[in-house]
């Protein structure tokens, strides 16, 4: 593509070298890149200062509270690449519709459909994409890692859409600006902004990329994380994830803690072989009513989705008023229109 | 015929624990003496012998590396016995002793024999190590004696371990009667299903599947079981158990015992793993993938331990190539194994002499006498007179800069490509030819 097509953006500086002419333009960098990986890219939630979390959710703040006509060109002309190797409803159709509410062109590659399935390789598929024209690339993948591998080959901004049992970045972000507004407080976080909230991730702890990067986040803003469920989905090596996460095989003593209960739903497409016994899983870690009621009467009650009502969470608890999980979707929205601004103007939100 | 004199270096044999300034001389393929500095240039002047000066040179029996996957024959693009036993070589080293995971596998004499042809172009000298089980399998093991008698030094299904107690009961006891070492590849494959990553807290923060400490200390304490009750019942001659790449302190606690217990098990430790800890896999580095895979720095400080007190018998690099385009891919789907034989003497000297001031008469110990005698390979890993002249002249001192796309080997999958080390091997003499010159 054209060193041209890259003027829309504003903010960002024009006439970009031929050499670079795949790259987004580069104004300045929060945090220098690691070994060619550009700074627009997200690929871990620890890679990103509790500056950089409090900027991506002031943008993210901006632009869902603007009229939709205020940035529907900004990044307009701007070619994303969406490539799945898992499917997914929420993260892609989130990633895609905050792309064209920005203006972006949006093209989706996924493993069923693509070259994938004759045995392209990651990287050729990365520098596929990249000749034609993308210049940030959306990624999910079932092995974890594998964003790491797409950025350090094509040296463009990489997004996690979620990779394997690794992270989910855009989902602890999305998740932490809901608590945020669940809790009435600000946007702009420092290492307080959650002291005295406890959080407990409920369910299959083992497979969730969304419990890694939650866990990986929440405890920096001050608040307490208990990790709950069996033994099987819950090793106790977790509880080194990040220091002061404390496991919790009960349930209940996990619930009558927190303020925020995030459920989490069994992987089945991971388990490898392992073998949950359902029935006792639903009596000991399924959030109904009464346990609800009984434990955590005020609790703001999350999920990362997709849900499998009457298995973790009830269809009574997930519709309730107590259930944010609408507006974790809404925030989705809110929170990846923030990031694709951020990787198209080189690593600053 | 052919001498050669080699002058002014300091020499190491540790079989005569000699460590001094000597000459040595060679005469076509073998030692022929051992002088102090000067006395045997007379002779060398009669036989107009090629002088050597190793003046400020380590003079020492060529190194010896009992694991070793030249992937000849069928994954030619990943090295082949020529390329392989180049870069050898070019780490001091005179003697290979191969794995049998090749394509097909290496489990019958004529596969032994072809590994063994001089069409392979070897330039250093190779001892496959064949199979234990047909096809590696794990099921009906293999005809030790006529393996033997093709030139095998050992069995072994490296790669994949005996799992079933009964098979490899029947492996120990064929592997003694045909005075061959029973060679294990320690891991328990049903608990490592998917792993790619020692397991841990870092396994899990990653989002890796790991393999436990118990999955390799498991097998290595069934199989010194094994040894014990074919050892104590008397019967038939004493089984061999050889422990391959031992990673994990509990595994090599276990050998320790068996070892103080006399029974006849020998280990090996790999450079990586007495150098490196999984805290190389972050950023999914598939160079820091292999197995077993790098493990705690508890363990790997364990390694050191067993080097320096004898628990582990000798150094051994697992060198296992593998192309470019299988190491960049997802850290899951790549392979398992680093190149690992230009690198070994330096890693070696720098962890284990500089940083742990274990002598180099010891070092060399390691490296060369111990492995050719786990091994049984006669006349190698000493400069006695009579031995083959398998030499290593190297520089401890000065330092060199290893560039992976420099190394005679086809592959460059290396965490330790870029790395300044210490000691440069200087020149390699394989049976009196010079093979490698810097």
């Amino acid at each position: 593509m054209s060193p041209a097509t890259k003027s829309a953006s504003k903010s960002a500086p024009k006439s970009v070298p031929k050499k670079a002419a795949a790259q987004a333009p580069q104004p300045k960098a929060t945090t220098p890149p690691a070994d060619g990986i550009h700074p627009g890219s997200l690929l871990s939630i620890t890679q990103l200062s509790l500056e950089e979390v409090s900027n991506i959710l002031a943008l993210a703040e901006r632009l869902a509270g603007e009229s939709s006509s205020k940035h529907a060109t900004l990044l307009e002309n701007r070619k994303l690449a969406l490539l799945f190797y898992e499917s997914s409803t929420r993260t892609r159709t989130s990633f895609e519709l905050a792309a064209k509410s920005l203006g972006a062109m949006t093209t989706l590659v996924s493993d069923k459909s693509s070259s994938i399935e004759k045995g392209e390789s990651l990287k050729d598929t990365g520098l596929t994409l990249r000749a034609l024209g993308a210049e940030c690339i959306i990624l999910r993948h079932n092995a974890s890692g594998s964003p790491y591998l797409l950025a350090k080959h094509t040296g463009l901004p990489v997004l996690n859409a979620g990779d394997g049992m690794h992270e989910h970045p855009s989902q602890a972000l999305l998740d932490l600006r809901t608590i945020l507004s669940r809790l009435g407080k600000k946007q702009a976080v420092t290492e307080t902004t959650l002291d005295g909230i406890t959080v407990c991730i409920t369910g299959d702890i083992l497979h969730s990329r969304v419990a890694r990067s939650n866990a990986l986040l929440l405890p920096r803003l001050g608040a307490k994380v208990i990790l709950c469920g069996p033994q099987q989905l819950l090793p106790p090596e977790a509880v080194d994830l990040y220091p002061g996460i404390t496991l919790e095989r009960d349930f209940d003593k996990a619930l009558q803690q927190s303020q925020v209960a995030m459920m989490l739903r069994i992987q089945k497409e991971r388990l490898a072989g392992m073998q949950i016994d359902l029935a006792d899983y639903q009596k000991q870690y399924q959030l109904h009513e009464d346990r609800y009621f009984k434990h955590a009467p005020n609790a703001v009650v999350m999920h990362p989705g997709p849900m499998i009502r009457g298995l973790e969470i009830t269809a009574d608890i997930a519709d309730g008023p107590s259930s944010a999980i609408e507006e974790q979707v809404r925030n989705g929205l809110a929170i990846r229109m923030a990031l694709l601004a951020r990787a198209l103007n080189g690593g600053a939100a | 015929m052919k001498s050669i004199l080699i002058k002014g270096g300091h020499l190491i044999d540790p079989p005569s624990r000699t460590d001094r300034l000597r000459d040595l001389l060679i005469h076509d393929n073998k030692i022929v003496e051992l002088g102090d500095p000067g006395k045997l240039n007379a002779t060398a002047k009669k036989e107009g012998a090629e002088i050597i000066d190793a003046t400020g040179l380590i003079v020492a029996p060529g190194l010896v590396d009992i694991h070793v996957h030249l992937r000849e024959p069928g994954q030619g693009y990943k090295e082949t016995i020529e390329s392989g036993t180049k870069a050898g070589a070019m780490g001091g080293f005179t003697a290979l002793c191969c794995m049998p995971n090749t394509s097909p596998v290496v489990d019958s004499p004529e596969i032994t024999r072809w590994v063994l042809s001089p069409e392979r172009n070897a330039v250093i000298r190779v001892f496959p190590v064949a199979a234990a089980t047909r096809g590696s399998m794990g099921e009906a093991i293999t005809e030790y004696g006529s393996l033997k008698a093709a030139g095998a030094v050992g069995v072994s299904d490296d790669g994949k371990p005996v799992l079933q107690d009964a098979v490899m009961h029947q492996a120990l006891i064929a592997a003694a009667r045909a005075g061959l070492p029973m060679i294990q590849h320690a891991e328990n494959t049903k608990i490592t299903v998917g792993a790619s990553m020692n397991a841990g807290a870092r396994a899990f923060r990653l989002g890796l599947r790991g393999m436990s400490v118990e999955a390799e200390s498991g097998i290595v304490e069934r199989d010194i079981r094994l040894v014990r009750e074919l050892t104590t019942s008397g019967k038939g001659p004493r089984p061999h158990l050889h422990v391959q790449h031992v990673s994990t302190a509990k595994a090599m606690e276990a050998i320790r015992h068996a070892k103080r217990a006399g029974l006849h098990v020998t280990c090996e430790v790999a450079p990586h793993h007495f150098m490196l800890t999984d805290e190389a896999v972050e950023g999914y580095n598939t160079h820091a993938k292999m197995n077993p895979p790098l493990r705690s720095e508890a363990d790997r400080a364990a390694m050191v331990t067993a080097l320096l007190d004898g628990t582990a018998d000798c150094i051994a690099t697992d060198h296992a190539p593998h192309a470019v385009h299988e190491k960049e891919q997802e850290f899951e789907k790549a392979p398992n194994g680093i190149t690992g034989l230009e690198t070994a003497l330096s890693l070696s000297i720098k962890m284990l002499h500089h940083q742990h001031r274990m002598p180099l008469l010891r070092l060399i110990h390691l490296m060369s006498t111990a492995p050719a005698h786990i091994m049984g390979l006669r006349g190698r890993g000493t400069l006695a007179p009579e031995a083959f002249a398998d030499v290593v002249l190297f520089d401890p001192k000065s330092t060199w800069t290893f560039n992976a796309r420099n190394s005679p080997s086809k592959s460059r999958n290396t965490p330790f490509d870029g790395q300044t080390l210490p000691g440069v091997v200087k020149m390699t003499i394989s049976e009196g030819r010079v093979v490698y010159k810097a």
